[in-house]
């Protein structure tokens, strides 16, 4: 043990002493971030010490740290990107970055890496950027502890936050993103993880991403988005723990599943949204251990999907907790909570005796004729959903929970 | 002769003065006669009961609310049909002998409305609000939705009684009244929200929102139902339909019309009431 901390040692040392520190401020030896950054050499340290730097694009082409001390700021006067990282093992920690230029023909972004494997984003914040942090062919690359800030009003005049494309082997942790087009995005990316970020009233989604294979979503939040989270065209993907709130609107989804297979998600909570998740498409997926509670739509899934398992959630609070556009269903109901299940248990096993099944013959009325909503809660929608349940002829028997939980999952 | 209407209009004030104050007697009376009756009791009982059984079993708030809902729509109509219609014919009596004397017919009426309206909304709103002041706000409840429920249940209770009045009016026979009021509960819980449910499907290729909008005017417990809905399913009312009945009823223009729909449905049956009060021949 002591001859392996002694090896550490010896190797931490010896990568340090070939390590410069150069000093960038308004005092210091280099007044501008770009000068030190052509005299340094690779794998040299540059402290910034407070002050503004405006000093168009900065291109970081060599393997360096950058670190801000006393909230060093960046600023791209709305014209250009401003910093361009080409090489890799860059490190940029501490800066305050704002007004990367909006631009319709370059995604010009505050912090972009091109090609580059192995990088650091931390502690950063990102003030009305048009892109904040854009990743391109990038990989092996973490994105921690950032602040996006933006006050987008226009979806054409503003960028994502968090923009990856083309990556793999992604970190995306503990970063707040709020105000830009979309909060992370994601396209051909794959093994990533992206884990405890809040992502909250961006203007589009809060969580988008397509053709992005293998990725984990973990433990974030995403609130009040103009669009919810759609995620579309992958598979292998697994979210758990996640909150999808507050996300209000015609056409706009907690969650929107289009074409996701061989997927999962486990101990989500969806609350207070139009509809919780629409499933379009997703094919052999799990969908375990959720809370879904006071959303206009618990769960929509449309005739497109397969094999999708939908068991051990929690339904309470819906306005409507299944709806479905077929008479015919290849998904497995099994072992859920529905608050509205109204049968008994009489061996006590856990239970219901009884199936229960939750499209109801008003949701499916209210799905083929919207203007029938005015009758919703009405003592008729009572009186025709007694009936049914009596006498069952209209509702889908395929989607059916033929063993309801009588108590709710805790999970 | 300036003198002559001034002292017109003098008497005429305090003709009014004298109305309401025999009203208010009037009023006390049929107060405390109901309260003597225990009915009432029963009922705000009833409503405590049932409103903190539902708090506390249903663990949810807002689910709570949704079955209160369902009270408001079928169980208080229904009640202030037949307890207005029974109280109505039980002091018939009173009524007559108290015609004898020297007090206005409209005050006789009005106060003897108010005896029999007041005490409902007093009991709904002991009976259901108080259970939801105590528990539903400690579970999270919206006290928009809440606020919504008491002024349709208040709205519904004053309506409904004045309907039972009117009918008890106009019919001499016990039972005749009786089924003129189940039948009018029915058409406005069930049947009226039927018709409207064959309206669209028949009329689906049309867009008739604005049609379903102005016929759920014609109908208070609609009207009611659609004033709590609006604060407890927002997140369903997004789709294109939805928003149309959102945009009406959510705007102020919406729930001023709504409202004073609800307040005219209260109105005439009293207004008719009286007119056949004071004609009637006892």
């Amino acid at each position: 043990m002591k001859r392996l901390l002694g090896l550490i040692l010896v190797t931490v040392t010896a990568w340090s002493w070939g390590q410069n520190t150069l000093e960038v401020c308004s005092t210091c030896t280099f007044t501008s971030l770009k000068e030190a950054i052509a005299i340094a050499q690779p794998y040299d340290k540059i402290l910034v010490k407070g002050g503004s730097f405006a000093e168009g694009n900065i291109v970081v082409d060599k393997p360096l740290t950058l670190e801000g001390i006393d909230n060093p700021i960046l600023d791209g006067k709305g014209e250009v990107e401003i910093l361009t990282i080409t090489a890799d093992n860059v490190t940029i920690r501490g800066f305050t970055l704002q007004n990367a230029g909006i631009s319709h023909t370059a995604d010009q972004a505050a912090i972009k890496t091109l090609e580059v494997e192995k990088c650091l984003i931390e502690n950063n914040t990102l003030l009305d950027n048009f892109f904040a942090i854009y990743l391109g062919k990038t990989s092996h690359c973490q994105v921690l502890n950032n602040i996006v800030r933006a006050h987008a009003t226009a979806e054409a005049f503003s960028g994502n936050a968090v923009h990856l494309w083309d990556c793999a082997d992604i970190l995306v942790k503990d970063n707040f993103l709020t105000g830009q087009r979309d909060g992370v995005y994601l396209e051909f990316v794959k093994d990533s993880l992206i884990e405890n970020n809040i992502s909250e009233k961006n203007l589009r989604y809060g969580l988008h991403f397509m053709y992005s294979n293998n990725n984990i979503f973990r433990n974030n939040q995403f609130l009040a988005n103009g669009a919810g989270v759609a995620v579309m065209y992958s598979k292998n993907i697994e979210m758990t723990q996640n909150h999808f709130e507050e996300n209000w609107g015609s056409a706009i989804y907690g969650l929107l599943l289009k074409e996701i297979n061989d997927s999962v998600l486990y101990n989500n909570i969806f609350h207070d949204n139009s509809v919780g998740i629409y499933v379009d498409g997703a094919n052999r997926t799990d969908i375990s251990f959720n809370d879904f509670s006071h959303n206009g739509y618990a769960l929509r899934i449309l005739s497109s999907s397969m094999g999708v398992t939908i068991d051990h959630n929690n339904f309470y609070g819906n306005s409507f907790d299944v709806t479905t556009n077929a008479n015919r269903s290849y998904n497995a109901f099994f072992e859920n909570y529905w608050e509205s299940y109204q049968g008994y248990d009489l061996d006590h096993n856990g239970f219901g005796d009884v199936p229960y099944r939750p499209v109801r013959l008003f949701a499916l009325t209210v799905e083929n004729y919207p203007q029938t909503m005015i009758l919703m809660r009405s003592p008729l929608e009572q009186f025709m959903d007694y009936a049914e349940r009596i006498l069952p002829i209209f509702t889908p028997k395929a989607i059916e929970d033929d063993r309801p939980l009588m108590r709710r999952v805790v999970w | 002769m300036i003198l002559s209407h001034n002292q017109a209009s003098l008497q005429s004030t305090k003709k009014r003065r004298s109305t309401v104050k025999s009203a208010l007697k009037v009023m006390k009376y049929g107060f405390f006669d109901l309260l003597r009756s225990r009915w009432i009791i029963i009922y705000t009982l009833f409503y405590l009961v049932v409103t903190s059984g539902l708090l506390y079993f249903g663990g949810d708030a807002n689910q709570a609310v949704l079955s209160t809902l369902n009270l408001v729509l079928l169980v208080v109509p229904l009640i202030s049909l037949v307890l207005g219609l029974s109280y109505f014919y039980y002091t018939r009596d009173f009524i007559e002998l108290i015609l004898t004397q020297p007090i206005g017919r409209s005050s006789v009426f009005l106060g003897h409305f108010a005896g029999l309206a007041l005490p409902l909304v007093a009991a709904f709103l002991l009976g259901s609000g108080l259970p939801f002041l105590l528990a539903g706000v400690r579970q999270g409840a919206d006290w928009r939705v809440i606020a919504s429920l008491m002024v349709a249940g208040t709205l519904v209770s004053l309506i409904f009684s004045a309907l039972a009045f009117w009918i008890g009016l106009v019919n001499e026979e016990r039972v005749k009244a009786l089924g003129l009021a189940l039948a009018v509960w029915l058409g406005l819980t069930m049947i009226y929200d039927g018709l409207l449910l064959l309206f669209s499907i028949l009329m689906q290729a049309y867009p008739i929102e604005r049609s379903l909008i102005i016929l759920s005017l014609f109908n208070p417990i609609d009207l009611s139902r659609i004033l709590v809905l609006l604060q407890l399913d927002t997140a369903a009312l997004m789709g294109y339909t939805g928003a149309v009945f959102q945009r009406f009823f959510g705007s102020y223009l919406g729930i001023l019309i709504s409202l004073g729909s609800l307040i005219l449905w209260t109105a005439l049956p009293i207004y008719f009431g009286l007119r056949s009060f004071k004609k009637k021949n006892f």
